[in-house]
């Protein structure tokens, strides 16, 4: 028996179209975008001006606060204006436009192909240079990945967990990411350990993805403290909490953070990331990005220079399908749909998918039947038709008590909802409101 | 490029389950148990259950329109569903006026008033076929014998009917069942009963078909009949001289169609699998216990139709395990 999570669970068709196309490089972008926020904290403070000449990985926007991130040119150029742009929130965000002349590198930055796998630092040194790089969590929910490796006071980690599970349907950035970059991962998690102060990590990795178990098995067979979890094809397996789950068998209690238990958790490219920025003086600048959806001509991995705008990409991968009628920042489940191809690929972009117009729309909404598959489906063990009802009603007593805080907006109850009831709409809205109340509770 | 794009929140992809599925999963896997009574009861079958399809249709029809001024939505399969149901817990004889009488206070008194799909407290085919029991005794309890329809048909008891009868007469349970039709019989379906509840190997099929396609699951079942077994073999270890094996309990006076039929109506059952076991325990113990000391020699509608009413206790007291009700266990750096 396959590990996995014990609560809930769904099993959506996985899509995985791009599984077997190796990462591309994408060619260099006429101009880019790059955000100043693209990470969960503070935005940074942008320190280049109007007609600046910066170089690729030229820090151009510094960290502004605890929990926040430094931001680095992409591409070299100059600066041709600090202002608002395109979001894919659609509410506009400031950023650094930057028109690309040739290609220039920070001459700091190591661009040999060769694995450097010898560690010389110590642990505050390869925390300093994590934090320098502007590496925050790449699997999309952008926390900055300094904060996590310096566990609260009272509170220390014993294992470090990598989150290779992507159990996102359609998305193979970081499939891809295991199988060419094998190597680099294994010296990116010991520098993880070593930041850590532990010295057991374990790479959870689902079984629908048996090349890259198998070829980070041979490759970390030295290292008798990594170990592989192979885990059932299970969503939303990703989830820290459930990943935790699965693979220790700890249970975080609600509203603790995975520290609680012990475990801190990244994902497979900030594991890459954190290698480049420690071994190769790489700030984050570049990730790979998945591109996909059932009528692309060509669905890609490429790894693309952050600030790009997605319609690059798309073109890239053969153009926008005639019939798209949705596009997705990130996968289908938790990614959010944009207005336009305008949209900067950032930090968080972990795929770009594109869903036929037939498949855009929800359909008509019924009355519920009580069937019970919400309450069965969810990983936290709540129930989404009740949420949803004490929400709609403005009930938030109830919905605390009912602990509506506890949803991590995984969307299996809508997605399994045979009514197409908007459960997971409603349950952000009691989210959205409980959350306040707490807060002005604790003014 | 001008093109507009649709914008909702994620999730953006669905199972593809909807309602009609469910309703019309469930009428499916109510047809090898149709297909046996037909062969047993002959056109008597047809006529019951198309006249009760169709007049249970025809009500949620009219209230919508006439009545509650909503647009008809007859085709989500439920009203269909409530109408087949009633048809197989009725004796096939039944005239067809009373069916029609019991279709309108299925769907016009037991499911629109609440607010129709989704919101009834009773099973309403449950509530069709009680008032009908209560309202046309004879006609309800006089069952054509197997193998005889239409105005040829014999009238004879259900095995659970003679068992009542001969327990009251202070025959011994031995001697009654010299009388009754072998377990084989029960299992396949050559017994006489309602028209949909005596194959229970029909019904089986049906339901396995139902856990195959997630359609329901094991949970309300399983404990209806685990339930039911425990506490019939508790009064026959008690006292066999005055009551029935468990294995006669298990298979007549449709507890097969109502553990997966019946007590499995996601609208009137509780929404967690905590819950739903305690449900359908609770079915099996009332079951046995109008059986062994009830006025009717049948308990299942009536067991159903009480779990029912403590559905919305349990769903404000029985909660699902939640993830994080542990302990926070702090290591200490």
């Amino acid at each position: 028996m396959l590990k996995s999570f014990q609560i809930g669970g769904v099993h959506p068709a996985e899509n995985k179209l791009s599984a077997q196309k190796a990462i591309e490089v994408l060619p260099l972008p006429k101009t880019v975008f790059i955000p100043v926020g693209q990470h969960i904290g503070a935005p940074a403070e942008s320190i280049v001006q109007k007609g600046d000449q910066v170089k690729v990985g030229q820090l151009i926007a510094k960290s502004s606060g605890f929990v926040s991130a430094n931001i680095h040119s992409s591409v070299s150029g100059k600066v041709t204006k600090v202002e608002t742009g395109p979001d894919t929130s659609g509410y506009p965000k400031k950023g650094v436009y930057i028109d690309v002349e040739d290609d220039v590198w920070d001459e700091k930055i190591d661009r040999s192909p060769e694995l450097n796998a010898e560690i010389t630092l110590d642990a505050t040194a390869i925390l300093a240079k994590i934090q320098d790089a502007g590496i925050v969590g790449l699997g999309g929910a952008t926390f900055p990945t300094h904060v996590k490796l310096v566990p609260p006071k009272g509170m220390k980690a014993d294992v470090l967990l990598i989150n290779g599970v992507e159990c996102e349907p359609y998305l193979t950035s970081d499939h891809r990411m295991m199988l060419e970059h094998t190597e680099e991962l294994i010296v990116g998690v010991q520098l993880l350990m070593k930041a850590l102060n532990v010295n057991r990590a374990a790479i959870g990795i689902e079984n629908n993805k048996r090349d890259a178990i198998s070829k980070i098995i041979k490759t970390a067979y030295r290292h008798t403290n990594i170990s592989v979890v192979p885990l059932k094809v299970k969503y939303p397996q990703g989830g820290e909490k459930q990943l935790i789950k699965a693979v220790t068998g700890r249970e975080i209690a609600s509203g603790a953070l995975p520290i609680s238990v012990g475990a801190v958790v990244t994902n497979i490219a900030t594991t890459f990331a954190v290698y480049e920025a420690v071994q190769k003086n790489k700030p984050l600048f570049e990730r790979v990005v998945t591109v996909t959806g059932k009528s692309l001509a060509n669905p890609s991995n490429f790894k693309v220079r952050i600030g790009t705008s997605i319609g690059e990409l798309i073109n890239a991968a053969g153009g926008l399908p005639e019939n798209c009628g949705k596009i997705i920042n990130g996968g289908p489940m938790m990614g959010k749909a944009v207005t336009n191809t305008e949209i900067p690929v950032t930090k968080g972009t972990s795929g770009i998918v594109m869903m036929p117009e037939t498949e855009a729309k929800r359909g008509e909404t019924m009355p519920c039947i009580r069937c019970s598959r919400c309450v069965s489906v969810c990983p936290m063990g709540l129930e989404p038709f009740l949420l949803m009802t004490v929400s709609e009603k403005q009930i938030w007593d109830r919905a605390e008590y009912e602990r509506v805080m506890d949803c991590i907006e995984c969307g299996s109850c809508s997605y399994t909802c045979p009514a197409n009831r908007p459960l997971l709409d409603y349950i952000r809205l009691g989210k959205g409101k409980v959350g306040a109340l707490i807060r002005t509770r604790k003014n | 490029m001008n093109k507009l794009f649709t914008i909702s929140p994620s999730p953006h992809i669905h199972s593809g389950d909807s309602v009609n599925k469910i309703m019309y999963g469930v009428i499916l896997a109510l047809a090898p148990a149709f297909a046996w009574s037909v062969m047993m009861f002959g056109l008597d079958s047809v006529r019951v259950t198309l006249v009760a399809v169709a007049a249970c249709m025809v009500f949620e029809l009219l209230i919508q329109k006439f009545i509650l001024n909503v647009k008809p939505q007859i085709a989500d399969g439920s009203a269909a569903l409530t109408g087949v149901l009633l048809a197989f817990n009725v004796p096939a004889s039944i005239p067809s006026w009373m069916l029609i009488v019991g279709a309108l206070v299925a769907i016009g008194i037991a499911k629109m008033p609440y607010g129709g799909l989704g919101n009834n407290p009773f099973n309403p085919a449950l509530v069709g076929r009680v008032f009908m029991l209560i309202s046309f005794p004879v006609q309800m309890t006089s069952w054509p014998a197997i193998g005889t329809s239409g105005v040829d048909a014999v009238t004879t008891a259900t095995p659970l009917a003679i068992l009542k009868e001969g327990v009251k007469n202070g025959q011994p349970v031995v001697e009654i069942f010299k009388n009754l039709p072998t377990n084989m019989d029960l299992f396949l379906g050559n017994m006489s009963g309602s028209l949909g509840e005596i194959s229970v190997a029909a019904l089986l099929i049906g339901g396995i078909f139902m856990l195959v396609r997630k359609i329901i699951t094991w949970h309300i079942p399983v404990s209806v009949l685990v339930s039911a077994v425990v506490f019939s073999g508790i009064f026959w270890l008690i006292d066999p001289a005055k009551n029935a094996d468990p294995i006669f309990h298990l298979m007549t006076g449709g507890l097969i169609l109502g553990a997966f039929f019946m007590a499995t109506d996601m609208v009137t059952s509780p929404m967690n699998a905590k819950a739903q076991l305690i449900f359908g325990a609770g079915i099996g113990v009332l079951t046995i216990l109008i059986r062994v000391w009830g006025a009717y020699p049948e308990g299942v509608s009536f067991a159903i139709l009480i779990m029912n009413a403590l559905v919305p206790l349990f769903n404000r007291f029985v909660k699902p395990k939640r993830f994080g009700e542990v302990k926070t266990q702090t290591i200490k750096g």
